[in-house]
């Protein structure tokens, strides 16, 4: 069935953009990231046209995960004070990455710059989730007792002021390092147009040792304000947010989640972080792939009005 | 586009006083579109509008293949970028690029039979006849010139034949009578909205005849106009109308999911 879309001025068909939203959605509740870094390319290649895809996706990425927080919210898996001291550092790392990203466009290297970029985070991020996970999961089948938490270590960042109790998370750290990750995740989303939960899960759980699924929901939470926040700036700025794409997308999106966040709670942590692990990792491959193969059309057309 | 036209006008006179000999007869071109406004609606996929042509005060006895028609339809003039990827250190990298500056963003060019077929080039290249004659920054130059053998040009005609944004039919156009055709005039769900001239030539044995323009406008209606318009003219509390639409759809299918 077809619909039209009156921003991106083209008809599709509506039970592909729901199902994309809902299994895109069932990732996102999942993992507890945004999912933005799956969307926005294969939005791309269904043809919605970039401006439009990057600046819908947001409100996807939003109502996931508002179902998604919600959920872990009530089973007090989301770290509501560790959250805001993330979003603050994640305020101004998208206000610099808006800026950065300006730059760049100046530059006219944009797109090789997201592509490497991409490659070098994806790679990096999901080989070390995926050797940690199955060394957790190999140390299970052993039958020796994980070792994820080591009271006796201190790294660098322990030493610094600003020290706060994160009850839900189970750490006493400084807020310095965290509103570090949080500027880190907002400045790397800004430019890469992605939502920086891919980041932001695996930075707390190997560098602040908070819990998995606390991890997952606080992540949840901070996607949400950001992707609110991100929906409104792109509406006054490029005017190319989709509001009948993003009901579909968002539609299939918060269903997509539900289910997510049940599968993710019912299986083992170790497991959750080997599979995210892949998927990075799946992605990381294909953008690398895109970038070294020949291409099959050497030429590339795009509207010049769309990007101004 | 109409100093372009003027050009091609002033071209022909020339022409048509040094080498041709001027056709016997003054035919006439008259057209009817089947609809001057097309609405887009939520279920809109393209549609195809149907042009009718009559050649007035042609000479007796004519038959059919007298006379060719060529029917070209041009979406709102648009500015394009194309870029050519070049491997650098192994990675296959945007490198140069050229920009073609108001050329139709949709082009569908309806014949009786191929381009090639119903003149000498330049009297496809003064009025514009074909897909390559459409995208080339016509100068007073031109017109005497050969056109260069562009990749950038015949790239950019190969990536928008593919989006579907550019079609030639040389079956597009059928002649009922030899006076009277018809011409199906396809307008794709990926239309931008706006002005689509349809424009109309008559020829024969590679000279012209006539001209005929007519004009479609294509626009959003209902909802879909709705939303375009608060998308442009409010855009904080249309953002914030987004914003609030993804709160709200996360609520509902929170609530529906409670019974846990």
């Amino acid at each position: 069935m077809p619909i039209y879309l009156p921003i991106a001025e083209l008809p599709v068909n509506i039970f592909l953009i729901l199902g994309l939203g809902l299994a895109i959605g069932f990732i996102s509740g999942m993992f507890g990231i945004g999912g933005g870094f799956l969307m926005t390319p294969l939005l791309i290649l269904l043809g919605i046209p970039p401006a439009v895809a990057v600046a819908s996706v947001p409100s996807h990425m939003a109502a996931a995960s508002f179902s998604g927080a919600y959920s872990y919210g009530r089973k007090r898996l989301l770290d509501m004070g560790l959250g805001l001291v993330l979003l603050s550092g994640a305020m101004l790392g998208t206000a610099s990455g808006v800026w950065f990203f300006a730059l760049l466009r100046r530059a006219g290297q944009l797109d090789l710059f997201i592509a490497l970029a991409y490659i070098i985070l994806l790679s990096v991020v999901g080989a070390l989730t995926t050797a940690e996970s199955v060394r957790a999961i190999a140390r299970a089948w052993r039958g020796t007792p994980p070792i994820l938490r080591r009271p006796g270590t201190h790294a660098w960042f322990h030493g610094l002021p600003l020290k706060l109790r994160f009850r839900q998370s189970r750490i006493y750290v400084s807020a310095i390092p965290i509103m570090m990750i949080g500027f880190v995740a907002g400045f790397i989303g800004a430019v890469m147009g992605v939502g920086g939960g891919f980041l932001l899960v695996p930075a707390l759980i190997y560098l602040m040792r908070v819990p998995t699924t606390v991890a997952v929901g606080t992540s949840l939470f901070l996607t949400l304000v950001t992707m609110l926040v991100a929906t409104v700036l792109h509406a006054v700025e490029n005017r190319t947010v989709d509001a009948m794409l993003a009901l579909v997308l968002m539609t299939g999106g918060v269903f997509g989640a539900q289910f997510g966040a049940r599968a993710g709670l019912a299986i083992r942590a170790e497991q959750l972080r080997l599979l995210l692990g892949l998927i990075i990792i799946a992605v990381g491959v294909r953008v690398a792939a895109d970038l070294v193969n020949p291409p099959a059309e050497l030429f590339s057309v795009v509207s010049k009005e769309i990007w101004e | 586009m109409r100093r372009q036209g003027a050009i091609g006008f002033f071209a022909a006179l020339l022409l048509g006083a040094g080498s041709l000999a001027p056709p016997a007869a003054a035919e006439r071109l008259v057209t009817s579109v089947s609809t001057h406004r097309v609405l887009i609606t939520s279920n809109f996929t393209g549609v195809e509008l149907v042009l009718f042509g009559a050649i007035d005060e042609a000479p007796a006895g004519v038959q059919i293949g007298a006379y060719d028609v060529v029917v070209s339809v041009r979406g709102p003039a648009r500015s394009f970028v194309t870029r050519h990827k070049q491997r650098v250190l192994g990675l296959w990298v945007n490198a140069d690029s050229r920009e073609f500056d108001k050329v139709p963003s949709y082009l569908a060019v309806m014949s009786n039979k191929p381009i090639a077929e119903i003149g000498p080039t330049e009297l496809l290249r003064r009025y514009r006849i074909g897909l390559v004659y459409n995208v080339l920054p016509l100068t007073a130059n031109d017109v005497a010139e050969a056109p260069p053998e562009d990749s950038f040009r015949a790239a950019f005609l190969r990536v928008k034949t593919n989006e579907g944004a550019y079609t030639a039919d040389s079956k597009g156009v059928t002649f009922l009578t030899p006076r009277f055709f018809r011409a199906a005039v396809p307008i794709p769900g990926t239309a931008q909205t706006g002005d689509y001239q349809v424009e109309t030539l008559l020829i024969a044995k590679g000279a012209m005849l006539a001209q005929q323009q007519t004009a479609i406008e294509v626009v959003k209606t209902g909802f879909e106009a709705v939303v375009a318009q608060e998308a442009k003219s409010h855009r904080f509390f249309y953002g914030l109308g987004v914003a609030l639409l993804a709160l709200t759809t996360g609520l509902i299918a929170t609530l529906l999911f409670r019974y846990d």
